[in-house]
């Protein structure tokens, strides 16, 4: 039998855990499973904040993405734009702090949501290498910028500053970090490169300049000069709130009865609707917030439930729009085909959002293979646990023969095709916290399904068409040839002029002539004008490699 | 030029005149030919014989799937026209070479093996109505004759009798032999040329008055229609030996009633009166042949079933008897197999036996 410990004894087994434990036991939460995919994470964080540092400062995205190989695993990270730049005050703690961050106590669509993401890569860096990260940012061009040299103290989760001044720098306004970290960048290894060029689809309005550890450059240009769409912050939607994000807000408002608190930390609530839901909770509309007990809230989460809430604005979300996501394939991938689709935007739980689809079919692609997925949340590409998330299964649960291409079942479609599955939402659902794969709820799959349905109808119609088109095209050819043939047997048997045959009979294909020449333009095969390094770059998803 | 040659040349050139008009006329051109195909093909029970019916197809040049066949046809016209214009005749052989090219700026070919002229000349036939023979294309000459019976042929008089160890071989076209001395009680076709020498050597048809003939693989049209013409002109039975095999009595099934592909000409091949003289199911018993047996393979049961089922066997005690013995045989035998007796057995006692017993199958 277990020997009996006093309560003190237990006591001092009990104590704070410092960050740095919590990174090395949550590293495969992160992002940082492996060293291959460290380097990975690192560039997609930084790039991450610097979309969305961008967007929100109305700037149009300049971003310089480099990579130096250091040799023995070490690989200097440089990630710079041209963002709006961050106030002194605020570089320490935005860079070097974990869980600090202005996304995740709001409801607006950005990339980022939880402010783990650029401080683990700092940690990261300090872990591996016990290298500084350097930061350089600027506000506007009347002031100097500003440099840290940033650790994180691993027991206080405190940055630590280790150098910090101010100095010139060519630039107007930006933000540049810089990260030494143990990674891995295999020959033909393509995740960041396929990354960022899968950005660079998703993210039309943005330069993205690349430059990897072969010290090859790649151009991903901008084919967009307008911002998307900012997304408004919006309030959450009583269906979409859980019990304990209700007692947090209960407990943090300072509205002083429970109707006033309806009607303003949530959307689409009016004093009729606060009434209602208060009758059917049966409580008190002038109940004191802070005074609510769990059997209170839990009453009150069933009042939600039982009443009619209109559905929530759809204003915060900016989807892509189907024009810019086909712009954006286009210049990345060379097909003779694209469609594209934005659907309108709908909810679940009580969380709006919108998907988007597009397919390139054609060109240079594979013939033999399966199609090419893309998955998109919220314009960051999802790279891993492809077979998991919700895009793949609807777009395997799509029939896509009868759009002309061959598929096995709960397979890709075979062909020369690329699929985009986007997905837009102030709170896109993980599965995890390394937001791999989005969840499978059947509203999301729904619209999915509806959206490929979409493009696909396009695809199989454009199919068809082309293949008509050079059924006829083969037509004349086997005629034109046959004509002067026959025209000359006949003319042998009866002796009637030979020309005169031919003009005859050549008249009889016109049809065939005039049906081509009228499709031809539209369904010719695209001249693969883009034949640059950034088209060698491979698009694939990747799967989860063994440690 | 000769009537019949008149008659090919006309014919050949309305079929030209009467495309040109269409193609001129802006109507696209189509050809109408005959089905010649098992679906329209019926056994007419009192002229014996496999005859072709109504069905006929329009193959029109303008669609893609009859083009090249459209084109096949009416190139083999040509060439047929420019043959009777020259009054020269020239084999099936020659007419594939002669439509054999490429189409310019293709990769096609007019023909691209035998069979599509051979083809090509039989739609020509029942277009026209015209032999091949009178659209001055010949098979190759394949075949051997010997017997009491003195011809004519191109002005030259010719003695089956003495025609030395060969025999007289017998031409593709055979329209133009006169006989002038006919002196047989019957005529045996065999399959098998080695048989026809064994035959010869003993100086068969002499001991027993007849006339013997083979060919060597197919029976050729020139000999059918010799057949033919010895059976209806000279009033002299036909009896036929093969081997003791499915292909055996389709060999005596086309000789006697016809074949789907000549179904348009049974009038002028086949032989209503002709008798299978062996080798049956019984000879194999009574002459002590089945340690000669070769075994059948899958395909020979097959063939053995759809021959059964001939509209024209189907009735027919006597063949359903040997049809049934075959297959409870599950085997073979060849004439040869006679040879293995005695060399001569086959010419000495076989054949005089079942020609003197009258033991036929009809």
């Amino acid at each position: 039998m277990a020997k009996k410990r006093s309560a003190e004894e237990l006591a001092k087994g009990q104590k704070d855990i410092s960050v740095a434990e919590f990174f090395e036991r949550n590293r495969h939460l992160l992002g940082f499973d492996n060293k291959r995919k460290a380097l990975l994470t690192v560039v997609k964080e930084a790039v991450d904040n610097s979309l969305d540092a961008c967007e929100e400062g109305g700037i149009l995205p300049d971003i310089n993405v480099e990579i130096i190989d250091m040799g023995n695993d070490r690989f200097r990270v440089v990630v710079e734009d041209n963002g709006p730049g961050i106030v002194k005050a605020q570089i320490p703690n935005i860079f070097a702090r974990l869980l600090y961050g202005s996304k995740f106590h709001r409801l607006k669509q950005a990339r980022g949501q939880q402010g783990i993401g650029i401080s683990a890569s700092v940690l990261y860096a300090q872990l591996t290498t016990g290298r500084a990260a350097k930061i350089t940012s600027k506000t506007s061009k009347s002031k100097e910028a500003h440099y840290f040299e940033l650790g994180i103290n691993t027991k206080t989760n405190k940055p630590e500053i280790l150098k910090e001044e101010k100095i010139d720098w060519h630039k107007e306004h930006g933000t540049k970090i810089q990260v030494d970290i143990e990674a891995s960048y295999a020959r033909g290894d393509q995740s960041v490169d396929s990354y960022l060029k899968q950005t660079a689809i998703a993210n039309p309005h943005a330069n993205i300049a690349y430059t990897n550890p072969k010290a090859e450059q790649f151009i991903f240009s901008r084919v967009v000069d307008v911002l998307p769409k900012e997304p408004k912050e919006v309030k959450p939607h009583p269906y979409g709130v859980e019990i304990g994000v209700l007692v947090k807000m209960l407990r943090n408002t300072e509205c002083r009865s429970l109707q006033s608190f309806l009607m303003n930390e949530f959307s689409r609530v009016g004093s009729n609707t606060a009434h209602e839901i208060c009758d059917n909770a049966g409580l008190f509309t002038n109940m004191k917030p802070h005074e609510l007990q769990l059997p209170h809230i839990e009453k009150l989460m069933e009042g939600i439930k039982k009443t009619k809430i209109i559905a929530p604005t759809t204003d915060c979300i900016s989807p892509i729009g189907a024009d810019l996501l086909e712009a954006g394939l286009r210049k990345e991938v060379a097909a003779e085909f694209y469609a594209a689709v934005s659907r309108s935007p709908q909810v679940y739980r009580g969380i709006p959002f919108v998907v988007e689809c597009a397919i390139a079919f054609g060109g240079d692609q594979p013939k033999d293979q399966g199609a090419r997925l893309l998955r998109f949340a919220n314009r960051v590409p999802l790279l891993y646990q492809q077979g998991s998330g919700a895009c793949f299964k609807s777009v395997v649960k799509t029939n896509w023969r009868s759009y002309g291409l061959h598929q096995s079942q709960n397979s890709l479609p075979q062909g020369p095709l690329t699929i985009i599955v986007s997905l837009a939402s102030v709170w896109p659902p993980f599965t995890s916290e390394a937001k791999e794969a989005i969840a499978h709820y059947p509203e999301i799959i729904k619209e999915m399904r509806l959206a490929l349905q979409d493009v696909g109808r396009k695809l199989g119609s454009y199919v068809k068409k082309k293949r008509k088109v050079s059924e006829q095209q083969e037509r004349i050819n086997t005629f034109e040839g046959f004509i002067p043939e026959v025209a000359d047997a006949l003319f042998r048997l009866s002796g009637v002029s030979k020309v005169k045959l031919v003009d005859s009979l050549k008249k009889m294909l016109s049809k065939s002539r005039e049906f081509v020449a009228e499709h031809k333009e539209k369904h010719k095969v695209e001249s693969l004008v883009k034949k640059d390094k950034e088209s060698k770059i491979e698009l694939r998803s990747f799967e989860d490699e063994e440690v | 030029m000769k009537k019949s040659n008149v008659v090919a040349k006309k014919a050949l050139e309305d079929l030209g005149k009467e495309l040109a008009k269409e193609a001129l006329a802006g109507k696209q051109p189509v050809l109408n030919v005959p089905v010649r195909a098992l679906s329209n093909i019926h056994f007419n029970a009192e002229k014996k014989a496999l005859e072709i019916g109504g069905k006929i197809a329009s193959r029109n040049f303008f669609n893609i799937a009859h083009a090249k066949k459209f084109l096949q046809t009416v190139e083999v016209a040509a060439i047929s026209k420019s043959l009777v214009d020259a009054g020269k005749h020239t084999s099936l052989r020659d007419v594939f070479y002669m439509a054999k090219r490429t189409i310019p700026n293709t990769k096609v070919n007019i023909v691209d093996d035998q069979n599509e002229s051979d083809n090509a000349i039989e739609d020509l036939e029942v277009i026209t109505g015209l032999a091949r023979e009178e659209l001055h294309i010949n098979a190759n000459k394949n075949g051997s004759v010997a017997g009491h019976v003195v011809i004519e042929d191109k002005g030259d008089e010719i003695d089956w009798a003495k025609m030395g160890s060969g025999g007289w071989s017998i031409p593709s076209n055979v329209e133009n032999v006169k006989f002038k001395k006919v002196k047989a009680e019957y005529v045996v076709y065999m399959e098998k040329a080695a048989v026809w020498e064994r035959l010869h050597e003993d100086k068969f048809w002499d001991k027993n008055n007849c006339i013997i003939m083979s060919s060597q693989g197919q029976t050729t049209r020139g000999i059918r229609r010799l057949l033919r013409r010895l059976s209806t002109e000279h009033k002299l039975p036909v009896y036929i030996l093969t081997d003791f095999d499915p292909w055996g009595f389709y060999i005596y099934s086309v000789l006697k009633f016809g074949s789907i592909n000549l179904a348009h000409m049974s009038n002028k091949m086949t032989l209503p009166d002709a008798k299978f003289l062996g080798v049956t199911a019984d000879d194999i018993v009574n002459y002590g042949l089945k340690k000669y047996f070769i075994k059948f393979k899958d395909i020979d049961f097959t063939r053995l079933k759809q021959i059964a089922n001939y509209e024209w066997f189907k009735k027919n005690k006597l063949w359903q008897r040997q049809f049934k013995m075959m297959k409870d045989f599950g085997a073979k035998v060849e004439i040869n197999a006679f040879s293995a007796k005695n060399i001569s057995f086959i010419s000495e006692k076989y054949l005089p036996e079942k020609i003197r017993n009258k033991d036929f199958i009809d």
